[in-house]
């Protein structure tokens, strides 16, 4: 199983991770054993821009040949882009999951807060306690 | 822990993601199930279907047994090597298998079952064999390696002394031959030419790895499943089962009504199911981006939920033609132009007719 874990971003039980952008937006993708786990995807299908998501909210759905998983937004906030690119290449999220892969930008609103999230050692260990 | 075939070991040192697949534990994909279908359709692809269940029914009144077990009928078979593909009926008309039959000699058929339905197929077996002094006996010595793709035939070949390897690639279409200790066919479940070789577990590792020698990529049972689904053909337990008949599951090939005389079993619901308009199975293609799957809804074109008309049985993303494509049951008087409900939004699709690809091309349009 592959298990690349950048230190620099953030993570969720649900397999998302989150990249400190400039101006508190964040960037949003599936991490590398998320895209591991699913095997080659073939459709991506992203939040349009402009769409206002709550906490935990599915909002992008990946599909392998394998199956249909939903992607959950890690925090509140507003869609400000989305990654084009995967409509024609879904196949970049398997290629290069935390860059051209990614899914999505969100303005963050309220109080959320990307520290709330989990570490890269702390996703580390989830993983190492989710295949046990 | 499932059971594991003679290559088990094999498929782990290649990279195999292992899964469970009826009670087997089975590689899923190498790394890439695209590239392992690709491979297939443009060149070479082996899979291990050791887990399918190969049962050989001997006797003296053999041929008699299996023209009644069966719906399709073995006294076609007048070629000793001849295969034959059939149903396994209930006499409701119910398909309990489907199955591929060999004529080995007037007292000894081959059959290759699923794994899934290996245990109630072996008790039914028995249960009318015994009426006909037909010993049944599963061949579980033997594992069973697909070798499949335009340039299968050729490097499969290879590894037969060179006195039978012109033999083997003499077999027609649909025949197989004994070679030594193997029994290889020309017959497959992708669409491709290609062989499907039994061979003594003890030879399957070494065989496998002449294979990849060859340059055969090994290949799991998820390019199989997208494979055999472009090639439109069916997966039992998906496209058919004990609720459905052969008619309203695109077999009505598979079932032979003449001569009139040969009594089998499911004969009669069958004859009546004709007579019905009922549901057929038929090839879908999405109009849109997205993909098909197992169970979503379909509905005719402009209807709401209450235009509900059929069911997807078997949905996947086809890497030859890069659309999603399924097979789906709907009425027989189902127009051309439906929707598909998936996860709660509808999608344009249209009725096509299967199959999607065999030989790598598209047979269908999808402009």
């Amino acid at each position: 199983m592959s298990n690349n874990i950048p230190s620099d971003l953030k993570y969720t039980k649900s397999h998302e991770w989150v990249r400190q952008a400039q101006n508190g937006a964040i960037e949003i993708g599936i991490t590398d054993h998320a895209q591991s786990a699913l095997g080659d995807l073939v459709f991506v299908e992203v939040p349009d821009v402009g769409r206002a998501l709550s906490a935990g909210e599915a909002c992008a759905v990946v599909e392998s040949v394998k199956a249909a998983s939903d992607v959950y937004s890690p925090l509140a906030g507003k869609v400000i882009a989305n990654n084009g690119a995967l409509a024609s290449k879904p196949e970049l999220l398997n290629e290069d999951p935390y860059g051209t892969g990614w899914l999505f930008r969100l303005e963050t609103t309220g109080s959320a807060a990307v520290s709330s999230l989990m570490s890269a050692s702390a996703y580390e260990t989830f993983l190492a306690e989710e295949s046990k | 822990m499932g059971l594991k075939t003679p290559l088990y070991d094999t498929h782990v040192q290649q990279g195999a993601k292992i899964v469970d697949f009826g009670g087997w534990d089975m590689p899923l994909h190498y790394g890439s199930q695209i590239e392992e279908h690709h491979a297939v359709r443009r060149d070479s692809g082996m899979f291990d279907v050791s887990h399918m269940c190969i049962v050989d029914l001997s006797g003296g009144r053999v041929r008699e047994f299996l023209r009644f077990l069966l719906a399709n009928d073995v006294g076609r078979l007048k070629t000793s090597g001849k295969a034959l593909y059939s149903c396994m009926l209930l006499p409701n008309g119910g398909v309990i298998d489907d199955l591929i039959v060999y004529y080995m000699s007037g007292t000894w058929y081959r059959m290759v079952v699923n794994a899934g339905t290996r245990d109630k197929d072996l008790a039914w077996i028995r249960k009318h064999a015994i009426d006909f002094d037909v010993t049944v006996a599963e061949r579980k010595e033997l594992a069973m390696i697909a070798v499949q793709g335009p340039n299968a035939r050729g490097k499969a070949a290879a590894l037969l002394p060179p006195p039978q390897q012109a033999a083997v690639l003499e077999l027609k279409p649909f025949f197989g031959a004994p070679f030594g200790s193997w029994f290889v066919a020309r017959t497959g479940y992708t669409g491709e030419d290609g062989f499907e070789i039994m061979i003594p577990a003890a030879e399957a590792a070494d065989a496998w790895g002449r294979l990849l020698q060859q340059g055969v990529k090994p290949a799991g049972l998820g390019a199989r499943d997208t494979l055999r689904l472009e090639a439109g053909m069916n997966l039992y337990g998906n496209d058919m089962d004990e609720h459905f008949h052969p008619l309203e599951s695109g077999l009505a090939w598979t079932v032979a009504f003449e001569p009139k005389d040969r009594d089998f079993i499911g004969r009669e619901a069958l004859e009546r199911a004709q007579r019905e308009s009922g549901r057929e199975l038929v090839g879908l293609l999405l109009e849109d981006r997205g993909v098909l799957r197992s169970h979503q809804k379909v509905l005719s074109a402009g209807a709401t939920t209450a235009g509900l008309c059929g069911e997807v049985t078997s949905g996947t993303f086809s890497p030859t033609l890069n659309r999603s494509i399924a097979l789906a049951r709907v009425p027989k008087t189902s127009q051309p132009a439906v929707q598909v409900d998936i996860r709660g939004k509808l999608h344009a699709a249209r009725i096509v007719k299967p199959p999607f690809v065999r030989h790598g091309k598209a047979l269908i349009d999808i402009s």
